[in-house]
């Protein structure tokens, strides 16, 4: 049988390495907000194949336009290039593009989004609550779910071992991503959202099978310690833990490798996080039990 | 106990035989449902826009307000019909102290045209009726025609509409003009007692008024002047029911007070761009599905075979009940549905997984059984819960495409808890255990 309460202090240690990693990335590189959230515009064009630069096509909006606050990016395939500004009205909108059939020829209207910045400032104070939401509904819906096993652990401090687990598991893939977003020039929107709370509700999973048993094997091993207890609970469920994970990281993989191109960094994140979240199950949850025993 | 256990297996098989005629187009008989009842894809994959409108109310009453946003949401559906949009939708919403309309255009060709027109503010006109004589031509005989003609009336000149109820119970809408248009509306009356006075909201009729659903140059609602009306307040009786009483006020404020709208959010995708994503998301799941089968089988044997067969069952099911239930597949939403995929299998994980440790203590394989899937329910039950929780929070907090993937995989951790244990459970009590018998 594996030990893993006498390493506990290196397996809480890699966490809380990662953690502040995590922290210093967010805090180094910062979030960029997509237009979900600052508000703006993002509109992508199909040129037919026509190779246009990124400077060419900067440089004809800006001086055509005037639009002064401008990224333009290249999409996926030649000819696609996206680009990014503040809001633009309807007719604006249908002007520029009017124009730029003139110039370019073939201009196929792709994708085109346009937030003004009221509905970006809501949507992002609805996505912090929901974030906390699922932090504190998921931790209470813990305590409350072990409430009958107060001896020797009572269930709120099941709750709390959650709260740090899910809040570890949130943090590290928006470390990761803060400092991919600044090397790839990714921005938080939406999705990113979804899949930090999606990661949260999936790593929950593990952690629940691992207290199940320590709620069972408080009873089964009577009068042994604690630390045992936990012990023999974690070996018992090892195998579960990493094969429902498992299963999840093979449809996951499968999306990503043969899914969506706009979806890849949605599924990859979601993919990270998983791992990270059976990491924070096994290795982290249960130590954490003990730390908050001993006080 | 067999035979209890065989005959709902049947039932849910002949359910899974059902669901996947129902849900696949390319299936004979489901090629002839999809017809008249296909999958409703999302904008992101069709193409189409999401248009937010903000609904200035600096203007109206508080009190008018709920009349006028479902007033506006009306005008709006009648100018979207136009277009020719297959199943628009428009919805309204409120965010505090702010009206919206949310509408959503699917595989719509000229979104500017439509952007236009849904923008502008709606106008109510009336005009006078007469009856002028057609002279006869050649191929004709002489006879009456209406003839319209409108008036200097408009929306601008009515302060606002309401539904009362006369003294017998009759539903009445009581229109209050301004100062200006009392003036106009009172000369109007006069010059046309017991005359029609037609009633346009955009240009056409204001309500349809032969019956078939929808408002053409056939229809014409013209309520008849009974007397020369001073003082700026009408009303208009005879109408058929509340419900049209209501639909009358509804588009009168609509087309009279000021609530100017704007455009605040807009997305718009092209149907290129959604074609190719579905296919490769589909591919995705499938490719994903075969091997969480392949896994199982690897690991659980037998097990793992059963196991396969249900998760077989919970895709059936699942998409049969997204179609049901008309839930609009966008790619987000595909792609919960894919996880969920994954997610399905973990309770026959959790229970299999047990099942071996109680085989290993000596158990027979039928009891084992019973204790794995006795013992496996409470850390099933905790983790869907959550996972319910953490989605109903992501359906509330979320809009536009990536409220499907919400949906999907909310929709998917119930049935899955069906499937993974009691689908499962039956096919073990009568294929696997039956050696023990």
């Amino acid at each position: 049988m594996f030990d893993l309460i006498k390493y506990k202090n290196l397996f809480i240690g890699i966490s809380l390495a990662m953690l502040v990693l995590a922290f210093v990335s967010i805090f180094t590189y910062g979030f960029k907000e997509g237009i979900d959230f600052s508000g703006g515009t993002l509109w992508q064009v199909n040129f037919s194949g026509k190779e246009v630069s990124i400077p060419e096509l900067e440089g004809y909006l800006k001086t055509n336009f005037g639009i002064e606050n401008l990224l333009v990016t290249a999409g996926s395939e030649k000819g696609i290039m996206m680009i990014r500004t503040n809001e633009l009205s309807e007719n604006q909108h249908q002007e520029y593009l009017a124009k730029l059939q003139q110039d370019f020829g073939q201009v196929e209207e792709l994708r085109f989004e346009s937030i003004g910045p009221v509905v970006g400032a809501e949507l992002k104070s609805k996505a912090i609550w929901a974030f906390i939401l699922v932090l504190f509904g998921i931790s209470l819906y813990i305590a409350f779910a072990f409430r009958k096993v107060s001896y020797p652990v009572s269930s709120w401090k099941y709750g709390i071992a959650t709260l740090i687990c899910l809040f570890h598991d949130a943090v590290i893939p928006a470390g990761l991503y803060a400092w991919w977003g600044s090397v790839k020039g990714l921005e938080i929107d939406t999705n990113f959202i979804v899949a930090i709370l999606t990661i949260m509700g999936f790593s929950v999973h593990d952690t629940i099978v691992v207290f199940d048993r320590i709620r069972e094997n408080l009873i089964v091993h009577k009068g042994k310690k604690l630390d045992e207890i936990i012990n023999i609970s974690i070996n018992q469920t090892f195998a579960r833990s990493i094969n429902t994970t498992l299963t999840l990281v093979i449809v996951l993989l499968a999306l990503y490798l043969f899914g969506a191109p706009t979806l890849s960094y949605f599924i990859l994140l979601i993919l990270i996080g998983t791992i990270i979240g059976t990491y924070s199950s096994i290795f982290m949850a249960s130590p954490l039990l003990t730390y908050l025993q001993k006080k | 106990m067999k035979a209890k256990n065989i005959s709902w297996l049947v039932l849910v098989l002949i359910l899974t035989v059902l669901s996947v005629f129902f849900v696949y187009p390319k299936a004979p008989i489901g090629g002839y449902i999809s017809q008249y009842m296909p999958w409703k894809l999302g904008l992101d994959l069709v193409g189409g826009s999401y248009l937010v409108y903000e609904v200035d109310m600096s203007n109206v009453a508080s009190t008018d307000r709920d009349s006028v946003i479902n007033g506006l949401r009306d005008v709006i559906e009648k100018r979207v019909n136009m277009f020719g949009v297959a199943e628009p939708r428009i919805t309204t919403s409120r965010a505090g102290e702010n009206y919206r309309l949310n509408v959503e255009l699917a595989g719509i060709k000229d979104i500017n045209q439509a952007i236009n027109q849904i923008g502008a503010t709606p106008f109510l006109q009336f005009a006078e009726v007469s009856q002028v004589d057609v002279p006869a031509t050649a191929t004709t005989t002489a006879t009456k025609a209406q003839k319209l003609s409108l008036t200097e009336l408009d929306g601008r000149y009515i302060k606002g509409a309401q539904l009362t109820l006369s003294d017998l119970g009759q539903p009445l809408v009581s229109i209050e003009f301004n100062d200006e248009g009392a003036k106009i509306f009172e000369a109007i009356t006069a010059r046309n007692i017991q005359k029609p006075l037609a009633i346009f909201l955009d240009g056409l009729s204001i309500i349809d008024t032969n019956g078939d659903k929808k408002i053409d140059s056939n229809d014409l609602y013209a309520p008849t002047i009974e007397e020369r009306i001073p003082g700026g307040r009408a009303q208009i009786s005879g109408i058929r029911d509340v419900k049209e009483a209501q639909l009358l006020v509804e588009r009168f404020n609509a087309g009279a007070l000021p609530a100017p709208i704007k455009l605040i959010n807009q997305q718009t995708v092209s149907a290129s761009l959604g074609q190719d994503s579905l296919q490769k998301t589909i591919l995705a799941g499938i490719w994903g599905t075969l091997a969480v089968m392949l896994f199982m089988m690897i690991y659980y044997h037998g097990l793992g075979f059963f196991a396969s067969i249900a998760l077989f069952i919970y895709i059936a099911l699942s998409l049969a009940v997204f179609k049901v239930f008309n839930v609009t597949m966008s790619l987000a939403g595909i792609a919960g549905f894919v996880l969920s995929i994954g997610m399905a299998v973990d309770a026959n994980v959790l229970i299999f997984e047990r099942t071996r440790e109680e085989m290993k203590k000596g158990l027979q394989k039928s009891t084992s059984l019973d204790e794995g899937f006795r013992r496996a329910w409470t850390s099933i039950r905790d983790s869907n819960l959550t996972t319910i929780l953490t989605t109903i929070i992501l359906y509330n907090f979320t809009s536009g495409f990536v409220k499907g993937f919400a949906l999907t995989l909310l929709i998917g951790v119930l049935v899955s808890m069906f499937t993974a244990i009691s689908v499962t459970r039956n096919l073990l009590r009568i294929f696997y255990t039956k050696n023990n018998h």
